[in-house]
């Protein structure tokens, strides 16, 4: 029963933000905060109880806790919510990082506060929905609603320094882009529906339902296409990357936080939850396009990132990259790199985060991101450039920090199936290791434009990036506890991905690849 | 053919509407003033639409051959209803400040709906022909209300001329069908389809003709050429009544027909629509991008909504979907275009000059006007078909009513139109947010009035349906699942 909660909380919070600012113009920021400390009490709430590790994958979907509530009987639509390790570990990432978005923007916004928070919310409300939803409807539902808020948020809060035109055209690219390849997708979910309908003669959406649904391999092919697309427009893979450093360089430092840490975050989970068990063959079949399409990513996106001068386009590419390293893991069907890939996506929403938090921060007191105006910052700064050290030397994968580990998983398990594509994505590691070192170089070494000393960091910058690096070195040391919690979810759809294709990979890593 | 009161008490609803138009027109005669012909016009509205529950007992009945009413006549009676209170309301705070007579206006109407309704009734060419001339004469009138304005005149010359130049291909195209089968009712033309379909050109030519009119009228590509001069002329409650009334009325009728005879079984009618959709779909949307009046915006943007709408038609084999598309996506284009229109026009006024149309003019609306704004941005939203508003649905059902039909270019279509369509709806959503430029207020300031809070309630309540009906659908559903035709 609780499970709705953790999508009306940041719902409801929203709404009254909005209407509170009549009050005060602080009292939006305060209710946000509450809303999402209380959802983040609720998801830690629900780990605490949920017993994700005791569950024994049985090669189902098992769900720790469900509700479900008719809505469109007419095609057995519901809100049906459930919850498995995979989708708690994510709920709480989502949870965290929608808090310390609200915390990091406290005094960045300085008109329409309490509008500014309800779209703050309602992403977070929406991603909350993506990761909790199992009716194809309702999925599909929260992730288009989830772009609205981030639209309006791009468009008018966006980056101070950039004209509003300039704003509201890249908001207008990113939505174009991530409804377009929405829309294919719901073309896709109404022809799965479609399929089950006629092979079985009843109307549903529901995940548990269509999952094994019965097609021909060309249907399958083409609807998982239809998905993918989708979430490669999200991840993103290149060649649909184009929205994503546009959409970084003009939203505001929440609005990065929430794209890089959580919407980027929905695709890995959408291609793990929903195409590899709808599709498994049509994936297996897939599975190579998919890994090189990934590999191209991984160099594509350090290569953009090391060229950029712009210290947040550089972070929003060096996602790119890192996704890129998922995107290869989610493909393999190795347990392990599934669970690297699990691992990665929560290390990387919390070091990309502290990355786009630091940026903002620096940009509050010099007033540019432009690197080449930066440099010899090391000085004039205190705590500052070496907690960017730190997070730089976190995206690189340096052991002690979670990336280290679901690097190395993802790496590991890569490498017993595809062995070839393993290699040269090791590569990618050196890559980011030279643009994450390049990026500290520009902006905190050599000379100094200035001598005028810097404002330090206030105690909420401050507890909002170490609670960051403790978590991170947290993951680092001990992932064991958030390994246990997925295992079970990972396993089940491992299970689909490999009981279908266990002949076509094995084919894939004979064919030389 | 004797008609028993029962039969009659059948068409209260058109009956209604026709006694209000006697009715305002004798008080019109008696004495000039705009709030009692407003008042009686609005009442005779209302009447007619809860004559609608008591009506639901009795259908379906048939008054001669040529009108019938069933579930499906009265679902679209309610909507263009709807639609004709919504315009009165609209108008009298619109014409308030007109300096010229206010009363015909509500006359033009109430015609115009009564035809509307005649045509949700129809059965038969005949009524079809007369529903459709008498929704659209009254709106030459509208549309060239303020003639003093030249857009205003000029678009009803434009409108009448190529209206009248339509009617006249449907005539013929009557004309040819009537000599082939010999009849004119919908059934009758359905047995004519049914005995030998490839070998008779006289009917195609017919149903060609009878299309190109009715395309005409729904500003279908490449029939739409009027459709923004004449939406950026008219006052914005024409505007309002032209982009939801009459289309609704012809699209519904249209649908009765397709449903009736098999016309879909021919390969050429076929083709022929599933052009014409892509064509509209692309266009419309294509060139709404480039627009900065909004009024000519939402014109193209109707034109691509009726491409949409058309895929229904195309795939009218799996009758039930068809029916709950049509039904569901209507409500989503009525109450949007009422929401879009009538913000529109409560902001202008002919004592002005032109209507508030530029989208410029929107800047700061947020500021000024917040419930007017957010109903714009939200109405725009739904136009778009953007999860949580009944737009939505209505496109879902439509890629669905698509997907059913394995109709994959109609599909990929949908999807490029509304990738464009995104473009310029997201724009005007976004502009009533932003600072207003140098301080430039276009729109009529005052909100204070009882005729501005009744447009305003309007608003609201459009808005209201928008939202809850694209979270929660199913009691649309169920609604649209009654308004069956069979």
């Amino acid at each position: 029963m609780l499970l709705p909660w953790l999508i009306l909380l940041p719902f409801i919070g929203g709404l009254l933000c909005w209407q509170s600012e009549r009050f005060s113009r602080a009292l939006p920021r305060w209710i946000a905060v509450l809303s999402m400390v209380l959802t983040l009490l609720l998801s830690l709430m629900m780990w605490g109880q949920g017993h994700f590790s005791l569950a024994m994958p049985q090669g189902i979907p098992q769900w720790q806790s469900e509700f479900i509530l008719p809505w469109i009987p007419r095609f057995g639509i519901s809100f049906h919510f459930a919850l498995d390790g995979l989708s708690l570990l994510m709920v709480v990432l989502t949870a965290f990082l929608g808090l310390l978005s609200i915390v990091c923007s406290w005094n960045e916004v300085d008109k329409r506060e309490g509008l500014f928070h309800l779209n703050l919310l309602w992403i977070v409300g929406g991603v909350m929905g993506v990761f909790l939803a199992i009716d194809m409807f309702l999925f599909f539902f929260f992730w288009e609603m989830m772009l609205i808020p981030m639209f309006f948020l791009i468009a008018l809060w966006g980056h101070k320094g950039s004209d509003e035109r300039t704003r509201i055209a890249t908001a207008i690219k990113f939505f174009i882009y991530t409804q377009v390849s929405g829309l294919v997708m719901l073309v896709a979910i109404i022809g799965l529906v479609f399929v089950h309908y006629r092979a079985t003669g009843v109307w549903t959406f529901d995940y548990n339902h269509l999952i094994g649904t019965k097609m021909s391999s060309p249907v399958a092919y083409l609807l998982m296409l239809g998905f993918f697309v989708a979430f490669a427009v999200k991840m993103p893979l290149i060649p649909l990357h184009g929205w994503l450093a546009d959409a970084h360089a003009q939203s505001p430092t929440a609005g990065s936080v929430d794209l890089a840490g959580l919407l980027l975050k929905t695709a890995a989970y959408g291609l793990l939850r929903f195409v590899l068990p709808f599709f498994p063959h049509a994936s297996a079949e897939f599975a190579p396009i998919a890994m090189w399409l990934g590999v191209i990513s991984i160099f594509y996106g350090a290569w953009l990132a090391f060229s950029q001068t712009d210290i947040k386009r550089l972070v929003a590419y060096s996602s790119v990259s890192h996704m890129g390293l998922v995107m290869v893991a989610i493909y393999t069907g190795s347990q392990l790199a599934y669970q690297g890939a699990i691992v990665m996506m929560i290390a990387h929403g919390l070091s990309a985060a502290g990355l786009f938090i630091l940026c903002g921060q620096l940009y509050e007191r010099i007033g540019t991101r432009d690197m080449r105006e930066m440099g010899g910052l090391w000085g004039r700064l205190r705590y500052l450039p070496g907690l960017s050290m730190f997070f730089a030397v976190a995206s690189l994968g340096m052991p002690g920090t979670g990336n280290f580990v679901g690097e190395f998983m993802m790496l590991f398990g890569s490498y017993k199936v595809v062995p070839l594509i393993t290699i040269i994505s090791t590569f990618g590691v050196v890559f980011a290791s030279i643009y994450s070192l390049v990026m500290i170089h520009r902006a905190y070494y050599g000379e100094a434009k200035s001598d005028a000393p810097l404002a330090v960091m206030s105690i909420r910058e401050f507890s909002m990036i170490l609670s960051l690096v403790v978590l991170l070195v947290l993951l680092g040391i001990f992932p064991q506890g958030v390994l246990e919690t997925s295992h079970a979810a990972i396993a089940n759809i491992q299970h689909y991905f490999m009981t279908a294709s266990s002949l076509s990979i094995t084919g894939i890593s004979t064919t030389g690849l | 053919m004797s008609i028993s009161i029962q039969q009659l008490a059948a068409f209260s609803p058109l009956l209604i509407v026709d006694l209000s138009v006697i009715v305002v027109m004798l008080a019109i005669a008696w004495r000039r003033c705009h709030k009692m012909t407003a008042g009686l016009s609005i009442i005779g509205l209302i009447a007619a639409i809860l004559s609608l529950f008591f009506v639901s007992g009795d259908i379906p009945a048939h008054l001669t051959s040529l009108l019938q009413v069933d579930g499906f006549t009265l679902f679209y009676s309610a909507l263009v209803l709807i639609a004709g209170l919504a315009t009165c309301i609209f108008g009298y705070s619109w014409l308030k400040e007109h300096q010229d007579n206010k009363d015909e206006f509500y006359l033009l109407v109430l015609i115009s709906t009564g035809g509307a309704i005649l045509l949700a009734c129809a059965n038969h060419i005949a009524t079809l022909f007369l529903g459709i001339e008498l929704v659209s004469l009254p709106l030459f009138g509208l549309v060239g209300y303020v003639f003093q304005q030249k857009p205003s005149l000029e678009a009803s010359i434009k409108y009448m001329l190529l209206s009248a130049g339509a009617s006249a291909f449907m005539l013929f195209g009557m004309a040819l069908l009537y000599a082939d089968t010999g009849t004119l009712s919908f059934a009758g033309i359905a047995s004519g389809l049914g005995q030998s379909m490839d070998q008779q050109p006289l009917l195609l030519v017919g149903i060609g003709m009878l299309l190109v009119g009715i395309c005409f009228k729904l500003s279908l590509a490449p029939f739409h050429l009027w459709t923004p001069d004449v939406y950026q002329g008219a006052p914005a409650p024409v505007a309002t009544f032209l982009a939801t009334s009459s289309k609704i009325a012809i699209f519904a009728v249209l649908v009765r027909i397709f449903i009736e005879a098999p016309l879909i079984d021919l390969p050429s009618v076929k083709l022929v629509l599933s052009v014409i959709a892509i064509a509209s779909i692309l266009f419309g949307n294509f060139m709404a991008v480039s627009q900065t009046n909004i009024k000519r915006l939402l014109g193209y943007s109707s034109i691509a909504h009726l491409g949409y709408l058309l895929i229904v038609l195309v795939a009218i084999k799996d009758r039930q979907l068809a029916i709950e598309t049509t039904g569901v996506y209507l409500v989503g284009y009525l109450f949007a275009s009422l929401g879009s229109f009538g913000a529109v026009s409560l902001l202008s006024s002919p004592n002005r000059g032109q209507d508030v149309e530029e989208i410029s003019d929107y800047r700061g609306l947020f500021k000024r006007r917040p419930l007017i704004a957010v109903v714009m941005s939200l109405m725009m939203l739904s136009l778009a078909g953007i999860p949580m508003t009944l737009g939505f649905i209505g496109k879902f059902y439509v890629l669905a009513v698509a997907m059913q039909g394995s109709l994959w270019w109609l599909s990929a279509a949908v999807v490029v139109g509304s990738a464009i369509g995104l473009y310029y709806y997201l724009r005007v959503a976004v502009s009533v947010f932003l600072p207003s430029l140098n301080g430039h207020v276009a729109e009529v300031v005052e909100t204070s009035s009882l005729s501005i809070k009744a447009g305003a309630l309007v608003l609201l309540v459009s808005a209201a349906i928008v939202v809850i009906l694209g979270v929660y659908p199913q009691p649309l559903i169920d609604c649209v699942q009654f308004a069956k035709p069979w």
